[in-house]
């Protein structure tokens, strides 16, 4: 379920119907922003889900999870050794 | 409640043995035509090899490729016959209009056939009311995509029907095409070890139709790629005579044209999911509403299966003509699994790539 | 494309896979991803092929077209064919079989069905057609509902008349608590739906670790974030820890989205029961409109049968969503029941597991097939 997809906001249109146009790889679609009204600016990411904005996307987070992906083979070795020791039930 | 659940084994037997029994033969179980039918996949291929191909049957038209190769008595030279139907919605359309698709489409089935494109027929039905400005613009686009294809349009007819009949305009163009030297390019003839050609990106014609057509708002600079093919193609058949098969990827996309191969030569083919080129808009487009970009129509591209050892010499020739810049390998003809397409997807697993079922109607949740 | 490419590359994917061969080693798991959406990404990447053996994926019930029994889609089907009336759905409603066809049939048929991207753009087909009665298919889990609920918030403020909702939205932690009360089931622990957690947050979760000792990883959608929550689903079995984490922290909060929160409160209401195909009454698993609304519910302004129709025979749907038997092990899979001529929701619902068994699985059906042969001569 929930097909939802990261777009960038690239233009507020319409600050009491809450429209705020949405940039997906060069598409460009109005959508509805009320659900992160608060706290959105332009040029932030948010997940686009049936015409609406979700939640805005924390592009800190977002690279410390690549990061975390990317390191998973080197560094975490250590702690893999450390692991062994314990067992599943 | 006891219950006996099938073993994996059994599944596949069964499934096996019952696409053996389908295999080249399409059921219609329909009652009334629906939209499917003419969307090109699955529903398209029972409806016309279900019921109409059979009620015509005969040897030239069972073998049901792009056009019909036609003898000539007394003579080696062979003829090549085609025709199709535009009803595109809008009729005007980012990158181009219902009348030059109609005049490319005939124009690409030719050439896919191996035959150079001369003569086109064009038969209007026109509804009432339709303004003649803009039939004037669909005709005078098709007469200059006729010159570019270098065809010339020798026979047509008109006819008009009431308010509420026809949506404005159908269009229908039927081509005849001369092979200039024996050559047999055929859905059937694609051998193990055949290398997989696609001359560009992939998804932009329906996507623009798409949005052009649907209450979908999505703003987006994406053009159709309808073009005349024959050039490119003449191009390609001159620098090899290895060329098994080639096939527009109208309808149905790249995995419909694919699948016809497949199932047509009993063959399997893989393609690489990171080799398939796409606009990212086109691919965006996709993300957004749910679409795979394999099932969605193009009007400028084409598949060309291809001896391997002459892959590269293909590939050239493709790349050299502007039409073809981005072509490039996208997988192989394997053995078996018979009559399978798959994908190695970029992650490295893989999925099977089936003929598109339906509509592509977007997947929303 | 950004914030998706870089979850999907390939030679990630591979390490990490290692990582799972490594910590997973000399055990065997079960782990359900609930979510539809999860279960589309797992076979669109091929995800399983790049898994070791012992780690098996059960694909759960959150395919909320999947689990909406036929009696609600021949409701929504009476309401399509009522005279002068606009329905409007989400594209994967329309070839979902109801008793006597879908919606796509009786499009064929000569009612006026379109499908919409969003639910303000059936108001929007409602403002451009005030002599038209305009109903919008809300279907989904919690992630759809906040949209379903602005828009009737919407049609309230603008006073828009020719307008309801047929609201079949449905609620993600009643069902996995009957799976989880489900005597049949063995897991080992979940991958938990990343775009209802959204909405809903994290700590909705916690019971499944606290009473049922089942460690849940919320996840996102990409390849790499699902294998990513397969990892440290092991890794807490590992450390014999039984927790809710968050894999992704990128678009999810604790405490969820509090705006969203706070229009379905004034919008919607939680239905004493609700039928879910296959898995028979669930209470308090779904939502309907409140009585502030009611104008705008088309339960209230159509005439519906409102009957319980019970699955055909054949269909084993119930059991496909409970994760019980696989999809091949249906007796109709892939001969009388196919994405074409589908008999059960599970096969026409792209997300549903038989639909993505029968796309994308065949594959390595067919790859474990010759091995089976092979191994017999």
């Amino acid at each position: 379920m929930c097909l939802g997809i990261p777009g960038q906001i690239v233009e507020f249109i319409d600050d009491e119907k809450n429209i705020a146009k949405v940039d997906v790889s060069g598409i460009k679609r109005n959508i509805n922003v009320c659900l992160v009204k608060e706290d959105a600016s332009l040029g932030d990411w948010v997940l686009i889900h049936v015409g609406f904005a979700m939640s805005i996307l924390d592009e800190k987070e977002a690279q410390e999870t690549l990061k975390f992906l990317r390191e998973l083979d080197g560094s975490l070795e250590e702690e893999m050794k450390l692991l062994k020791q314990s067992d599943i039930n | 409640m006891a219950q006996q659940f099938q073993t994996l084994d059994e599944a596949l037997e069964k499934i096996e043995k019952v696409r053996q029994a389908r295999q080249g033969k399409f059921y219609l179980k329909d009652k009334t035509i629906i939209l499917s039918h003419g969307s090109g996949g699955t529903a398209s291929h029972n409806l016309i090899e279900g019921m109409i191909g059979k009620i015509f049957s005969n040897p030239l038209l069972d073998q049901m490729d792009d056009s019909a190769i036609l003898p000539i008595n007394g003579s080696d030279a062979r003829l090549a016959f085609t025709t199709d139907s535009y009803v595109v919605s809008p009729i005007f359309f980012p990158g181009g209009n219902i009348g030059e698709l109609a005049v490319n489409g005939t124009v690409n089935d030719l050439a896919v056939s191996g035959a150079h494109p001369l003569w086109l027929s064009v038969g209007l039905i026109l509804e009432e009311g339709f303004a003649i400005a803009d039939l004037k613009q669909i005709i005078e686009s098709m007469q200059a995509a006729a010159e570019k294809a270098g065809v010339q349009i020798v026979t047509g007819d008109t006819k008009v029907v009431q308010r509420g009949s026809a949506d404005k305009i159908f269009i229908n163009t039927a081509g005849i095409g001369l092979f200039q030297f024996p050559i047999n390019l055929s859905s059937f003839n694609a051998q193990p070890g055949d290398k997989v050609l696609l001359s560009g990106p992939i998804g932009d014609h329906g996507i623009a139709v798409m949005l052009a057509r649907e209450a979908l708002e999505i703003e987006a600079d994406i053009q159709s790629d309808t073009a005349p093919l024959n050039g490119i193609i003449q191009n390609l058949l001159d620098a090899t005579k290895a060329i098994h098969c080639l096939k527009d990827a109208t309808r149905g996309g790249v995995a419909t044209v694919l699948n016809e191969i497949a199932l047509s030569s009993n063959v399997a083919i893989a393609v690489d999911e990171e080799t398939i080129p796409i606009r990212p808009e086109v691919n965006g487009a996709c993300e957004i509403l749910g679409l795979d970009p394999l099932t969605i129509a193009n009007e400028g591209r084409f598949i060309a299966i291809v001896a391997s050892e002459d892959a590269e010499t293909a590939l050239q020739a493709l790349q050299n003509n502007p039409q073809g810049s981005e072509a490039c390998i996208i997988g192989e003809v394997l053995e078996e699994p018979e009559g399978m397409v798959f994908l190695r997807t970029a992650l490295g697993g893989h999925r099977v790539l089936d003929m598109l079922v339906g509509d592509p109607l977007p997947r929303i949740c | 494309m950004k914030y998706i490419d870089e979850y999907r590359d390939g030679n990630v994917a591979q390490q990490l896979a290692t990582e799972i061969t490594k910590l997973s080693k000399g055990h065997s798991f079960k782990f359900m991803e609930v979510c539809g959406g999860h279960t589309h990404t797992i076979f669109k990447h091929g995800i399983e092929d790049i898994l070791p053996d012992n780690i098996e994926l059960i694909h759960g019930p959150g395919c909320p077209v999947c689990v909406l029994p036929m009696g609600r889609i021949d409701d929504a089907i009476a309401i399509a064919k009522t005279e002068g009336t606009i329905f409007t759905t989400f594209g994967d409603m329309m070839r979902v079989p109801g008793s006597e066809g879908s919606l796509l049939d009786i499009k064929a048929a000569g009612a006026d069905v379109r499908f919409i991207y969003s639910p303000l753009d059936a108001l929007k087909i409602a403002k451009q057609n005030p002599d038209r009665e305009v109903v919008f298919f809300a279907i989904g889990f919690e992630t759809t509902a906040p949209s379903t609920a602005v828009t009737l918030l919407q049609a309230q403020a603008e006073n828009i008349q020719n307008f309801s909702i047929f609201c079949n939205h449905v609620a993600v932690i009643p069902v996995i608590r009957a799976i989880l009360d489900s005597p049949d089931l063995q897991l080992e622990g979940f991958i938990g739906p990343g775009h209802v957690s959204i909405v809903i947050g994290l700590h909705v979760y916690e019971f499944i670790a606290r009473d049922y000792q089942k460690p849940v990883v919320i996840s996102g959608f990409e390849p790499l974030d699902i294998i990513q929550s397969i990892w440290m689903l092991l890794k807490q079995k590992k450390e014999g820890k039984v927790i809710v984490e968050n894999q992704y922290k990128r678009l999810v909060h604790p405490e969820g989205n509090l705006k969203s929160q706070e229009v379905m409160t004034q919008t919607l209401e939680i239905r004493p029961h609700f039928l879910w195909r296959g898995l028979g009454s669930i209470k308090h698993s779904a939502l309907k409109i409140n009585s502030d609304f009611a104008n705008w519910d088309a339960e209230e302004r159509f005439k519906v049968p409102g009957l319980q129709v019970p699955d055909p025979q054949a269909c084993q749907c119930g059991e496909v969503l409970k994760g019980v038997i696989k999809p091949w092990e249906c007796k109709v899979f892939g001969t009388a029941c196919t994405p074409e001529s589908p008999i059960g929701s599970c096969m026409v619902s792209p997300e549903g597991a038989c639909a993505a068994y029968f796309n994308y699985g065949r594959l390595s059906m067919a790859s474990q097939r010759r091995e089976l042969l092979a191994a017999e001569k």
